[in-house]
């Protein structure tokens, strides 16, 4: 392992040397340590506790190449649109890592917002103490070689920040695109949004590639929810299947805020995609929603934390899986109440569908509580399809496999119904559907 | 008349307990017949077993039409038209009513060599059925028996009865849980189906039912055997006296033979 990781960070040591020199000073100190940081420590393994379920081998045993620049030529505005969708609000475009300007439409965006690249923001150099602890914390106060890397080697991605007491109606959609051609290719994503007093945002991230490529997705995003600001988040994870994806999501509440966050993790090989939510303020309101569907071979891990560290803050998380083929999904919840948030209310669920004998799933609710009059509950549940039900269905002249597809995908549209983003919402609804054996299930 | 069910000495276990213990009946296209028994009698079962749930390990015979039906899968004995009116329909969160009965109709209508029905002519259709069981418009559009009481689920069976118009229609206890004023209506909805074409296996517990649908030949069932078989007058004389004196008489009648009275 720890020879196949040295092989690994030579292929990208390279590359850090050649583009560090692009970057701000301030930033230079940052991705130098990071990059020792990887080289010290290492990958993750199932032995690190938070990385209980998640594979790393697999990809480190592939010889990434870090994605530079102009390495994509294929894409087209119509392309983008056939792998993402048309949201109809604002679209940032980010290929193999780097701002695509030729892709993207950034319009009708009210006075005063910023969605552009995180490169060309970061160049401009003004904001140093705006962004610098965004960009340094998830590497600094947890680190693992994933956020180290990103720390390290982010070349571009999104910044989007909303003024105080701005709404923005549309959808704001970030697609990551993956266009690797026939070598592996690495990148490493990393956005940031910033939501002033406030305001109110839509935030919708496809993570997206060509079939066949292989390719890892380092992602980072960092949320930051000022008083008072609202922000929905959406992220679609249907990279293809030969791909692999691992991502963060960082997000800090201020006072009265409220956010939410619907993962779907569809496509890649092997995907990780982590969130931290943590409550700093009181009032602060989050919902964390999942719907992870690995089938085949996929192996897709969806480890949350919530971190209650105000009095007054409320949680509700509700994950489901559905697993098929060989397929093995992961939902690993923590939830931590931290002394003093009293009056803290949290709730998590997590209901797992079992479609295959080999079919595998790991459900792990972990609650630390250090405060005293809180609400916290939890519940899991791995269950079967319901033999009634698929009977109820078949003496209707429902077909056997027709029945199961739509009952699994009942069991999935209670997910897909809190989907806010109506045109979002048909095109997982349309995905999902697709996966259910093509079978029409969709009402 | 032509047989449309002929089921030979039945028999059924589940978990090695014998249910169905040698059923016989014969039943023709436009007849009603009323199974009628206590408790655990194997009424369910035997509904059960000829709509193909499986669970059950069945031997004998049962021609439906002169096909194998226990060879036929659930789905395709629906699509030949046989239906069950669930004694306990199930809720299913998550499936429309209306799209999962358009699908089971569409299913039914392929078999019978016509087109799909698209969703403006299935919603015509639907709003005429739902009529006959006096069911309110906005059930359609909710999941299948979600949150619905005991007496619009039995309407829903009937209103999906309605729309997949089967040959042979099995209801199973249609009128337990059902108030005077539902099962009136139910029945109605039930009576309003009963065709020349059309056989129906009643199956209940009360004779209550059998006032509101009358049939053509009552069989008790006891023990998981038919132990008598008559006019629908040996419901009313159930009534009066119970099913104790003929599950007394049981061991004495073992023969299965009592269907022959058809």
């Amino acid at each position: 392992m720890r020879s196949t990781a040295n092989a690994f960070l030579e292929g990208l040591w390279h590359f850090d040397v050649k583009r560090n020199g692009h970057h701000p000073g301030w930033l230079k100190g940052l991705r130098r340590s990071a990059f020792q940081w990887v080289g010290e420590h290492g990958f993750p393994t199932a032995k690190d506790d938070a990385w209980k379920y998640t594979r790393v081998a697999p990809i480190l045993a592939v010889p990434f190449e870090p994605a530079e620049l102009a390495m994509s030529r294929r894409l087209s505005t119509g392309a983008i649109e056939k792998l993402a969708g048309d949201l109809g609000g604002a679209r940032l475009v980010v290929v193999n890592g780097y701002f695509a300007p030729e892709l993207s439409s950034l319009k009708r965006l009210p006075a005063g917002v910023k969605v552009m690249s995180l490169a060309t923001a970061l160049a401009l150099a003004e904001d140093e103490e705006l962004f610098a602890p965004f960009l340094a914390r998830p590497f600094r106060e947890q680190p693992h070689a994933f956020t180290a890397l990103s720390a390290a080697l982010a070349e571009d991605g999104a910044l989007v920040r909303i003024p105080a007491d701005t709404t923005i109606e549309e959808p704001i959609h970030v697609v990551f695109v993956s266009d690797t051609g026939a070598s592996p290719l690495v990148s490493h994503p990393r956005s940031l949004v910033l939501a002033g007093p406030g305001s109110r945002a839509t935030i919708v991230e496809s993570y997206v590639g060509i079939q066949g490529d292989v390719y890892l997705t380092n992602a980072v995003t960092n949320i930051v929810l000022d008083e008072g600001a609202v922000v929905e988040h959406y992220k679609l994870q249907n990279e293809t299947e030969t791909a692999f994806h691992i991502s963060l999501l960082d997000v800090r509440q201020g006072r009265g805020s409220r956010f939410s966050s619907h993962s779907l993790a569809l496509g890649a090989s092997a995907a990780r995609h982590e969130v931290r939510v943590k409550l700093e303020a009181e009032g602060a309101e989050v919902i964390l929603n999942g719907l992870y569907m690995p089938k085949n071979e996929q192996h897709l891990d969806n480890p949350t934390t919530i971190e209650h560290a105000a009095p007054h803050c409320t949680s509700r998380e509700l994950y489901k899986g559905i697993v098929d083929g060989h397929g093995r999904g992961s939902f690993d919840g923590r939830v931590i109440v931290r002394p003093g948030a009293f009056k803290t209310d949290a709730s998590q669920i997590n209901k797992n569908l079992l479609l295959s004998e080999s079919a595998q799933i790991d459900t792990r609710p972990r609650l630390e509580i250090f405060a005293d009059d809180v609400k916290c509950t939890h519940g899991a549940a791995v269950g079967q399809l319901d033999e009634d039900a698929v009977f109820y269905l078949r003496s209707r002249g429902v077909p056997h496999g027709a029945a199961r597809d739509l009952l699994t995908y009942a069991f999935a549209s209670e997910m897909l119904g809190l989907l806010g983003v109506e045109a979002l919402r048909s095109r997982v609804e349309r995905i999902v559907a697709g996966r259910l054996g093509g079978a029409e299930v969709a009402a | 008349m032509d047989t449309m069910l002929d089921i030979k000495d039945l028999h059924a276990k589940v978990e090695g307990r014998e249910i169905l213990r040698g059923i016989s009946l014969q039943v023709n296209a436009g007849e009603v017949h009323a199974i009628m028994g206590p408790n655990g009698s194997g009424k369910s079962t035997l509904a059960q077993v000829l709509a193909g749930r499986d669970g059950y390990d069945v031997t004998g015979e049962v021609l439906y039409e002169g096909n194998n039906l226990l060879a036929m899968s659930p789905e395709d004995r629906a699509v030949a038209g046989v239906f069950l009116a669930f004694q306990y329909p199930i809720e299913i969160p998550g499936v429309g009513n209306l799209y999962f009965l358009r699908t089971a109709l569409n299913a039914v209508r392929k078999q019978r060599g016509l087109e799909d029905l698209d969703a403006m002519d299935f919603l015509a259709l639907a709003k005429e059925r739902m009529k006959l069981v006096e069911m309110d418009p906005s059930f359609m559009t909710r999941s299948v028996n979600e949150g619905f009481s005991g007496g619009e689920k039995k309407r829903n069976e009937i209103f999906q009865m309605a729309i997949l118009e089967p040959k042979l229609a099995i209801l199973d206890e249609t009128d337990s849980g059902l108030d005077i004023d539902a099962l009136r209506v139910v029945a109605a909805g039930v009576n309003a189906l009963r065709s020349k074409d059309r056989a129906m296996l009643v199956i209940t517990h009360y004779q209550r039912l059998l006032d509101y649908i009358v049939p053509d030949h009552v069989h008790v069932i006891a023990s998981g055997r038919i132990v008598k078989s008559g006019t629908k007058d040996l419901a009313l004389e159930l009534e009066k006296h119970g099913y104790t004196e003929l599950e007394q008489q049981l061991p004495a009648r073992p023969s299965p033979a009592l269907g022959g009275a058809l």
